[in-house]
């Protein structure tokens, strides 16, 4: 059933896309179509002040995929984040986000004035207007159901980036973005942590966006990467991206079997320790 | 009368007081206070307006608190300034002008003194509609707007990333912050509006476990401290609106010695 009615949509779909003029493609009121990306990024350049922090980004972010974005602290991962959040607006490129996009964002920490009485729950209810049944599951998920009347002061950084995730799932988002999820999270907690998401993508549909400078497990949780630094340095399914060479610059430890025979132009340098030297646009050595 | 002498005062600091509450809340959990201080100096500079342009005293006053109050919040989407250096720059600076400018005026006598410190005892029947018909006003709009006021509150970023408007959401928070100042400075007066805001939110906090819970005791402990600052005047002869901070003062140091669990 779900196949048939799938038929005859994107046949409608066609018919009005031979009807409409060539212009008119990318601005459909009507049906949305599933593969359509939730929010897509073209040419988009930030600055803050002089510096500039992100260079010409394309990007897509698709319902049902998870995408990683990778790169070194200062390559401007979170600012990327929030550029697709919308909290910041690029100086160059288009933003186009689907119409009703409804996004769960769990930043990376989140500071609270102690003098502000808030339970967890209470913290939870702000995001979205629901039963307390709904809240107590939504933590019970995130593994952290005994914190719903503690205060959010309290909560280390561990159980708060729950808390936080809790909250983005109550919105039953379209996208997901996660700044940092693993940060202070052990291994097997990690590997909880993408289980998690993977069922949640399955289940909501969602387009997931992950950060991280880290890449262990995350390169086998996600579907695409993006190695970011500044600029998108190279781009693709774990399996490419991992064989590039510019994605094993930036992480030295990380080593591929295949030399590829990809060459990615370069502007900067990487020293030993894997931190990437991105004053030298001049080198003087 | 004795009505007149007791119960007008009385309504009109409850007034003040019960809206002083919540709007404390949110000025203590945001760190405001220096906000709310800035906005009952620039006062003074509303009053000489209104008294240069023949315009009634305390609508003058209105009106200057959210023409500044909107005027701050607009100064501080900038990045250039920090907040509490231009606070400090434009309370003072609206301070002296207001200063100034009412010593410019010919033939006017303005009682400083009242309006540095409050003149409870001088409002009459028709200031006390004014004063509640404003507080029930902005207690409306609170009630309304109450999670879109915490959500920022917590976290704008989040806020926003949620579909929430945080730039009007905080422009309606600053203007009832400043229609609070303008009609609390007859109560306690321009130097201490602030502490009818923080100190009965200050007091709540040991007492509540949720944000409305601390909202709601505040304006009660504001109320007390209205009560109780008018019998010390009553029975003590002492400035109202002093007597007033003094009563909230020992309330919140009653509260320190009560044990949160």
């Amino acid at each position: 059933m779900n196949i048939e009615g799938r038929v005859v949509y994107h046949r409608r779909f066609a018919d009005y896309a031979a009807e409409a003029p060539a212009t008119m493609s990318q601005s459909f009121a009507a049906p949305p179509d599933t593969d359509a990306p939730l929010v897509a990024l073209r040419d988009v350049s930030v600055r803050f002040g002089t510096q500039t922090v992100l260079e010409e980004i394309d990007l897509a972010l698709r319902p049902g995929r998870i995408l990683t974005l990778l790169g070194p602290n200062g390559a401007g991962k979170s600012t990327l984040a929030r550029v697709i959040l919308g909290i910041v607006t690029p100086h160059q490129g288009q933003v186009t986000r689907r119409p009703g996009l409804r996004i769960g964002y769990m930043p990376q920490r989140i500071k609270l004035d102690d003098s502000l009485p808030l339970t967890a729950d209470g913290f939870l209810a702000l995001g979205s207007a629901g039963a307390t049944r709904e809240r107590r599951n939504a933590l019970a998920r995130v593994g952290v159901a005994h914190l719903r009347r503690r205060a959010v002061q309290q909560l280390s950084g561990g159980e708060m980036q729950r808390v936080l995730l809790a909250r983005a799932l109550l919105r039953k988002p379209d996208l997901l973005v996660l700044d940092e999820p693993a940060q202070g999270v052990d291994v097997a907690g990690q590997d909880a942590l993408y289980g998690l998401l993977a069922e949640v993508r399955d289940e909501f549909g969602c387009g997931i966006l992950l950060i991280s400078h880290d890449l262990h497990l995350v390169m086998a949780a996600t579907d695409d990467v993006i190695c970011l630094h500044r600029h998108i340095c190279c781009s693709g399914t774990p399996d490419v991206v991992s064989r590039d060479p510019a994605f094993r610059d930036m992480f030295p430890g990380h080593t591929a079997t295949n030399l590829a025979l990809y060459t990615h132009e370069h502007d900067h340098e990487h020293d030993l320790q894997g931190n990437i030297d991105c004053a030298g646009h001049h080198h003087d050595h | 009368m004795i009505i007149e002498l007791l119960l007008w005062p009385l309504l009109a600091g409850l007034a003040v007081a019960v809206v002083a509450g919540p709007m404390g809340a949110f000025v203590v959990w945001r760190r405001m206070a220096f906000f709310g201080d800035t906005l009952a100096h620039g006062a003074l500079l509303g009053a000489a307006f209104g008294l240069a342009f023949g315009l009634a005293l305390y609508p003058a006053v209105v009106l200057c608190c959210l023409v500044l109050a909107l005027t701050l919040v607009a100064l501080q989407q900038q990045q250039h300034i920090a907040s509490d250096t231009l606070l400090g720059i434009v309370a003072h600076t609206t301070l002296a002008l207001g200063v100034i400018a009412i010593s410019l005026l010919p033939g006017v006598q303005v009682d400083l003194f009242s309006f540095l410190f409050g003149d409870l005892l001088a409002v009459n029947g028709r200031d006390i509609l004014w004063l509640w018909g404003g507080a029930l006003g902005i207690l409306l709009l609170t009630v309304l707007n109450w999670r879109r006021l915490l959500s920022i509150t917590v976290n704008e970023e989040l806020a926003r990333v949620e579909g929430i408007n945080v730039t009007a959401t905080r422009t309606l928070l600053m203007l009832m912050l400043a229609l609070l100042i303008a009609g609390a400075i007859r109560t306690v007066g321009v130097l201490l509006i602030t502490s009818l805001l923080i100190i009965p939110a200050a007091s709540a906090r040991r007492l509540s476990r949720t944000p409305v819970q601390m909202a709601v005791i505040a304006s009660l402990l504001g109320a007390f401290s209205v009560v109780g600052g008018l019998a010390l005047s009553w029975f003590a002869d002492t400035p109202v609106g002093p007597s007033i901070v003094v009563a909230a003062a020992t309330i919140f140091i009653l509260s320190l010695a009560l044990r949160r669990n």
